[in-house]
């Protein structure tokens, strides 16, 4: 297989297999008409529009997409026909509400995706339901936009949801806002009410932080100030929404800030003839280029960048935030997901097993003092122990209440989180993007939140992480055994990461590493051979003071004792997991064979129930123990 | 290399920032390395239509060449046969691992609407839900293209995928605009669009429980504008029903022969199609209208997808 390299531009030839002509084979494609217009280039803008249920989110832009002709042919005509055979009058809303459902239930359940351009930009219009069962939908739509709607009802005021949402903004870190004051046309007195409410909400406003770009008084139904200025308000001078929604910046990539990247993984594609080792992220923040300096946290490790990678395009020389990439390293360092990419020049994060953070739930069990929860910041994946909560924060209210020991659904809290191992991360006033994480529990992401700083006192556990000030391991030949699936080579890179983090000078045997001088594969008695002349290079390595991780197929007892022998400290780790977890991670890669379950290893670990770093803790923790008492 | 840097390397016509084909590929790259770091039992449905052919690009794209997973098509046996050719010349291409599966059972039993049996919803029911639902769970007969024979053999996994890549559209119909890019189904395949996770940060449902598994949707935010426009621009090879060859009419969307009817167009290539949904005759007309069974009841395309299909 030919494969594109990054060091020459990748053939753009078109790929042919039609002698009737695909349509790429004329370099002449521009005889067709262009049609240039700044919106043709502009990357979409987010628009999420939130508010309480009932406001008139839905019937907004239903009115917006009719009254800009962004509507496919038919469609209005269809949704009336609809309305008129099942004998319900006719809204704007039902544009939006497509699903049967919404239709029987009048509200919006899901974050709807509406396209939508006007002659400035595209947009990517997110509905937000107002219901307040359904407020994670709305979070997974405010937390897409760059600018936000906040919709209420004049008739009603300031709701709960309408305080809830506006916070829940603030919080999700969308700073660019507009309050549409809709059904202008119920209310009486229109130019003194309105002025009353554009006062309230700006105080109220104000106290979370936001700032209106305008307040808009509208009439839905009608499309007063929507698209088209109002005739019946003509005592309203400000914006219409849609030239609001044209004023608000776009935010574009922020490429100024510090190098960000959480790595997503280390890509390797051996078996297809390519040997790049290319580690592949989307960068958050910042940029990168060949010959930068970069070090990965929390492990600290460092090189630099020798090439950006990519497919069908010139490889690039700088790489932006935005961009999803890839680049190879000039030394061979082991890094993983999970780690934080940064220029070595620049600010650096931090790296802590305690912190402090604004949280917000969503999910139906409370979030409870003692119990763990999996956190995910950035491709970092860690178990987070709920050590306190300082204060509940009322979202609707407002009010802040301490002493509580759980958090429920729709609350704010801030909390104090203690975490099994280091992850690297901002705080939240340095860098909100690599700030933020969610909490995972039963399965199903059920909060989110930001970190505001690093604590102190990281004695989370016995078997945490070792961080810099780890003494390094005693050489030794960490033999990691178990069936295909079990996890032995990810939890090689994993130890001899940390090791070689902790000063350890670290070799690693697996067949990443030794696959081409010593295949792996052939007859049993071939397969042994292997095994007992690698156990032999591992002891050769150990005697000169490396930390030896070895994680080859290893299934006879016989030739793992033959590697105990040579070795003068063998540390055999047997992984084991349910065969159900076995086969899932084998796959289609490998037939089981048969394995000799070790009679008396040092270490038994079932990668099954085990996270890769509570595996990893559980081996280091064993060694620590080790060291301290020999 | 200069004092002053570009976030693009300068080549030939890009712009020096990100433009919003850019920013698509960027999300979906990114979703398919979450997909591919996540599910060691991942798969791609491959329809051969231009969309799910533009989300196998975009995986050579995340992998740097390389498309590391299965990809799995399911054959109704009434799909137009240049599109069977069209899969099996990109195949061997590409190297690609290709997996279909049909349901057998119905076929032989001619539970079709095109034996007048069933009805069009039935017939999606049996020949797609139903096909695809075995073919992942590996209680149907897997066929996987063999390099050096150059034909198809059947599969010795059985394993169930975990996590499948869809390459749906948002823009499609009312339904798949309320899908996440990564959407838990239940062992059954069945999909609770009233109670969905909550999606953001980049930060998407890649924990399941035992028996589910996850459907990933790098496509959702592309509409069909975008699709073609990214066609052109990298040059992807498209099966050519997609173009108007001389009988004044082309598929805009490609289905089974029986449910598909070509429009009338006289769009030869790419950059016509383009300027026909930009500014001409298909600028306000729904991709879909061409697909009989979306017309069946209120919510055809919705009945369908609760129980699993694409």
């Amino acid at each position: 297989m030919s494969v594109a390299r990054g060091t020459a531009p990748v053939s753009s030839r078109p790929i042919r297999f039609d002698e009737e002509g695909l349509p790429f084979e004329s370099e002449e494609k521009n005889e067709f008409q262009r049609i240039d217009d700044p919106a043709e280039v502009e990357a979409r803008m987010g628009i999420v529009i939130v508010g309480h249920v009932d406001h008139g989110k839905s019937t907004i832009i239903g009115r917006l997409l009719a009254d800009t002709g962004s509507l496919p042919e038919g469609r209005l005509e269809q949704i009336k026909d609809l309305c008129a055979r099942t004998a319900k009058p006719f809204e704007y809303a039902f544009l939006l509400d497509a699903l049967k459902d919404e239709r029987a239930q009048g509200i919006t359940i899901d974050a709807a995706r509406v396209f939508f351009r006007t002659p400035k930009r595209r947009y990517l219009i997110l509905d937000a339901p107002g219901h307040v069962e359904f407020l994670k939908n709305m979070v997974t739509g405010a937390a897409r936009a760059e600018a936000a709607l906040l919709v209420l009802d004049a008739g009603e005021g300031i709701q709960e949801n309408t305080r809830r949402h506006a916070y829940l903004l603030s919080l999700l870190g969308v700073r660019q806002i507009a309050v549409v004051v809709n059904k202008m046309d119920l209310v009486e007195g229109k130019e003194s009410a309105f002025d009353d409410f554009a006062r309230d909400l700006t105080t109220f406003l104000k106290s979370i932080n936001l700032e209106p770009a305008a307040i808009i008084p509208v009439i839905g139904r009608d499309g007063d100030n929507l698209a088209i200025r109002s005739t019946t308000m003509s005592w309203y001078s400000g914006p219409t929404v849609l030239e609001t929604l044209d004023g608000f910046q776009s935010q574009g990539e922020a490429v100024d800030g510090p190098f960000r990247m959480p790595v997503q993984s280390v890509y390797k594609f051996t078996n297809d003839g390519d040997d790049r080792r290319i580690v592949a992220g989307t960068i958050e923040s910042g940029r990168v280029k060949v010959g930068d300096e970069v070090v990965f946290h929390p492990s600290g490790k460092r090189t630099r960048v020798k090439s950006l990678e990519a497919f069908n395009r010139v490889a690039p020389a700088v790489a932006g935030a935005g961009e999803s990439t890839g680049f190879t390293l000039a030394q061979q360092i082991y890094v993983t997901r999970g780690e934080l990419a940064t220029l070595a020049h620049e600010p650096q994060p931090v790296a802590a097993t305690r912190i402090r953070s604004s949280v917000f739930w969503l999910g139906a069990r409370p979030l409870e003092v003692g119990r763990n929860y999996t956190l995910k910041l950035g491709t970092a994946r860690v178990s987070a122990h709920l050590e306190s909560i300082e204060r509940v924060l009322d979202a609707s209210t407002l009010a802040s209440v301490t002493g509580r020991t759980s958090v429920l659904r729709n609350e704010v809290a801030d909390c104090v989180l203690k975490l099994r191992h280091p992850i690297a991360f901002d705080r939240a006033a340095d860098l909100a993007a690599t700030s933020r994480f969610v909490l995972v529990d039963n399965f199903s992401i059920s909060g989110g939140g930001v970190v505001r700083e690093a604590l102190t006192g990281s004695d989370v556990h016995r078997a945490r992480a070792r961080t810099s000030t780890s003494a390094p391991l005693r050489p030794s030949v960490l033999w990691l055994t178990g069936e295909r699936g079990a996890g032995k080579s990810a939890l090689a890179h994993w130890l001899a990461t940390d090791a070689e983090h902790a000063g350890s000078r670290v070799e690693l045997i697996d067949d990443d590493t030794v696959g081409e001088l010593f295949p792996a594969g052939g007859s049993i008695a071939e397969r042994e051979l292997r095994v007992r002349r690698l156990a032999w290079l591992a002891s050769r390595l150990e005697a000169h003071g490396a930390v030896v991780v070895v994680a080859i197929d290893s299934p006879s007892e016989e030739a793992r004792r033959f590697a105990r022998s040579v070795a003068r400290d063998f540390v055999e780790v047997h992984l084991t997991a349910a065969s159900d977890v076995l086969e899932e991670r084998r796959g289609a890669r490998a037939m089981p064979e048969a394995y000799e379950v070790p009679i008396q290893p040092e270490l038994r670990l079932d990668t099954g129930r085990l996270t890769l770093e509570e595996a990893g803790a559980e081996v280091l923790a064993w060694l620590e123990e080790w060291s301290s008492n020999s | 290399m200069s004092a002053t840097t570009t976030v693009h390397a300068p080549s030939s016509k890009r712009a020096s920032r990100i433009d919003h084909l850019d920013q698509l590929e960027h999300r979906s790259v990114h979703l398919l390395r979450e997909a591919y770091a996540s599910f060691p039992q991942l798969a791609m449905l491959w329809s051969i239509g231009k969309d799910s052919t533009v989300l196998l690009w975009l995986a050579r794209k995340a992998f740097f060449g390389h498309v590391p997973m299965p990809l799995v098509h399911i054959d109704t046996g009434y799909k137009i046969p240049e599109m069977i050719q069209y899969r099996d010349r990109l195949a061997a291409e590409w190297r690609l691992t290709v997996i279909y599966g049909q349901n057998e059972e119905a076929l032989a039993s001619k539970q079709t609407f095109p034996d007048g049996n069933v009805d069009r919803l039935t017939c999606c029911g049996n020949l797609k839900t139903e096909a695809l639902r075995r073919t992942l769970s590996g209680e149907g007969k897997r066929y996987r293209f063999d390099h050096t024979l150059g034909t198809y053999v059947v599969d010795t996994n059985r394993e169930p995928f975990t996590g499948v890549i869809v390459g749906v559209r948002a823009d499609e119909e009312g339904s798949r605009s309320k899908e996440r890019y990564f959407s838990p189904r239940s062992g059954e395949n069945n999909w609770d669009v009233g109670d969905q996770p909550p999606e953001f940060w980049n930060q998407y449902a890649t924990e399941f429980a035992p028996g589910t598994h996850v459907r990933i949707h790098p496509l959702l935010d592309w509409t069909e504008l975008d699709i073609w426009e990214y066609i052109e621009r990298e040059r992807i090879p498209t099966v050519g029903l997609y173009y108007d060859r001389g009988e004044g009419e082309r598929f805009r969307s490609l289905g089974c022969w029986p449910c598909t009817k070509a429009v009338s167009s006289s769009a030869r290539n790419v950059g016509e199609i383009i300027v026909e949904l930009k500014s001409g005759k298909f600028s306000h007309i729904a991709e879909r209208a061409g697909r009989a069974q979306d017309k069946d009841d209120g919510g055809g395309l919705e009945t369908l997808r609760r129980d699993g299909y694409m």
